[in-house]
């Protein structure tokens, strides 16, 4: 009883083996088709849109990352610009300064130099003017003190006296 | 490779065996809860029943644990849900017998009125259809109660993944899986990528669906068999041969040069030829063959060892032996429910390692190769 059980236990029956080889090739056609190949294509699909995701996200840190390099590099050009700007505009200031400084004082010199010109000018005019004036004063006077020294005979005898008097007629 | 996971599978057995006897510590309460639904499961071992049924035949009162064991291991021509004897509750299945003298017959179990009476000159005796007429051939190629859970099994399958399927559709990539699609997509991901990628190498799209209908396959009978109406489907001999002849086709179907000159011409003295040919030819009908009967083994000596133990309460005639033996068919149950899982990824594992080792690129021993291993065989050349 026992060994025919054993027998029956690894004998394969001949419905099975036909039922199992007929489900199994309709379960793999079955499920090929209407199963794995929908869900493996899903799942692959899920995977490179997470892959394509996670690499897009990278990028973008990647270009974030740039973009604030970026940014930075552009501040800091700014900056320097702003910083030469205003030192070109302190240096036309104080060129600007020095010029007009210079130029103050070469028209104030000018200015001087004309005016102490104009003043010897003057000066010389009212020299020539007062010698000329002191000359015709002297004259004046002189004809003045002339007609009042000769203007009687007797004072030009005097004068005649005294000049001859004074000549030495050697 | 496999001869060890044979010797990993005999540490297992062994230290279950250690488990089972050392391990007395297991709650009796727990036991005494749970003593009704393990009797139920062998619905067939109520000692009166059995007692009846054998003094009906003539035996003496002792119960046949043997044989109650194999009747549930076996196959059968109606599906038995409870009861015993006459008052047994069974759904009669559709009896189809190819004739070489009749041709094709259809009929309901029924006729056979459980081995009591003959049809048409058939008549059923210990789940076997025998005909009267000596000269005639019969094939049964009957809807068992194996054939039946495995169409059941079947229409579970497609509708499950079918609508899983949908789901993926549905809901598009972009959503995350949701409720049973984000039960199996984890399990779908592991047989994709730890046991197709792993051990096929650059090809291993080609097989996947191969192996996840294996998987599930496999999976979804081992626990129907674990119900306590469910058919062994599993631990028969007949299926797991099936399943093992496929995957030995679909081996050697994408075998490539390397694998048959490593087979014809292998890399040792010429002198040797005669004895490692045959080896290696031997060798291709080994490796499905350790298939068939891990399976088969497994799932079969699991059965047995929660039968046993919920029978030694009808040997020892001693209802204080149940607590102990209903703690241990609780652990083996347990332990079944593991082994449920195992044996569909070992299964599937070895399969998909036999193709990796007939389709591998020119790597020497098949297995692990990878799409790096490729570029530096590749690299080097």
């Amino acid at each position: 009883m026992n060994l025919f059980i054993l027998n029956a236990l690894v004998t394969p029956g001949i419905g099975l083996i036909v039922w199992t080889t007929l489900v199994f090739i309709l379960l793999i056609v079955l499920l090929g088709k209407f199963a794995w190949k929908p869900i493996l294509k899903a799942l692959k699909e899920r995977e490179e849109s997470i892959d394509t995701a996670l690499k897009g996200a990278e990028k973008a840190k990647a270009e974030m990352a740039e973009l604030k390099a970026g940014n930075e590099r552009i501040l800091n050009e700014a900056r320097a610009e702003r910083d030469a700007l205003l030192k070109e505009a302190r240096d036309t200031k104080e060129s600007i300064l020095a010029e007009a400084k210079t130029k103050a004082t070469k028209e104030a010199e000018r200015i001087m130099q004309t005016a102490r010109e104009q003043i010897i000018n003057e000066k010389n005019a009212a020299i020539t003017d007062l010698k000329n004036q002191v000359a015709t004063l002297s004259i004046d006077i002189a004809e003045k003190i002339l007609k009042s020294e000769l203007s009687n005979d007797e004072k030009q005898k005097t004068l005649v006296g005294s000049l001859i008097k004074d000549v030495n007629l050697n | 490779m496999f001869s060890k996971i044979n010797i990993f599978r005999g540490k297992n057995v062994l230290s279950l065996l250690f488990l089972l006897f050392f391990s007395f510590n297991t709650s009796n309460l727990l036991a005494n809860d749970l003593e009704e639904h393990a009797v139920s499961q062998s619905s067939d071992s109520t000692v009166n029943n059995a007692a009846e049924a054998h003094a009906a035949e003539g035996h003496d009162d002792k119960v046949d644990i043997t044989a109650v064991a194999f009747e549930h291991i076996l196959d059968s021509h109606s599906w038995h849900l409870w009861g015993h004897g006459e008052e047994a509750v069974a759904i009669p299945l559709p009896v189809i017998i190819y004739s070489s003298t009749k041709g094709l017959q259809i009929f309901s179990s029924s006729k056979f009125e459980h081995g009591h009476a003959s049809y048409e000159g058939y008549s059923l005796q210990a789940e076997k259809i025998l005909s009267s007429d000596a000269n005639e051939t019969i094939y049964d190629l009957s809807i068992t109660k194996n054939v039946a859970q495995m169409i059941i099994s079947m229409i579970i399958i497609v509708l499950l993944f079918s609508s899983i399927a949908k789901a993926y559709a549905k809901t598009g990539i972009n959503s995350a899986p949701k409720g049973k699609q984000s039960f199996f997509e984890p399990l779908i991901v592991f047989v994709r990528d730890d046991i197709a990628k792993t051990n096929i190498g650059s090809k291993y799209m080609k097989f996947v669906p191969y192996l996840l209908t294996i998987f599930f396959f496999i999976l979804l009978n081992n626990i129907l068999g674990m119900l306590p109406i469910g058919a062994n489907l599993t631990g028969n001999i007949a299926f797991t041969l099936v399943l093992s002849v496929i995957t030995l086709i679909v081996t050697n179907v994408n075998g490539n040069g390397h694998y048959w000159h490593h087979i014809f011409m292998p890399p040792a003295p010429k002198w040797l030829y005669p004895i490692l040919i045959p080896i290696e030819v031997v060798g291709i009908l080994t490796k499905p063959f350790a298939l068939m009967i891990r399976l088969f083994a497994n799932i079969t000596a699991g059965h047995i060892i929660i039968i046993s133990l919920i029978g030694l309460i009808f040997i020892f005639k001693s209802l204080a032996v149940s607590p102990i033996a209903v703690a241990f068919a609780l652990f083996i149950d347990v332990l079944e429910c593991l082994v449920a899982f195992l044996q569909a990824y070992i299964f599937t594992m070895l399969t998909a390692l036999f193709i990796g080792s007939a389709c591998a690129d020119h790597n020497e021993d098949g297995a692990h190769t990878s799409d790096d291993d490729v570029h530096v065989a590749k690299a080097n050349h």
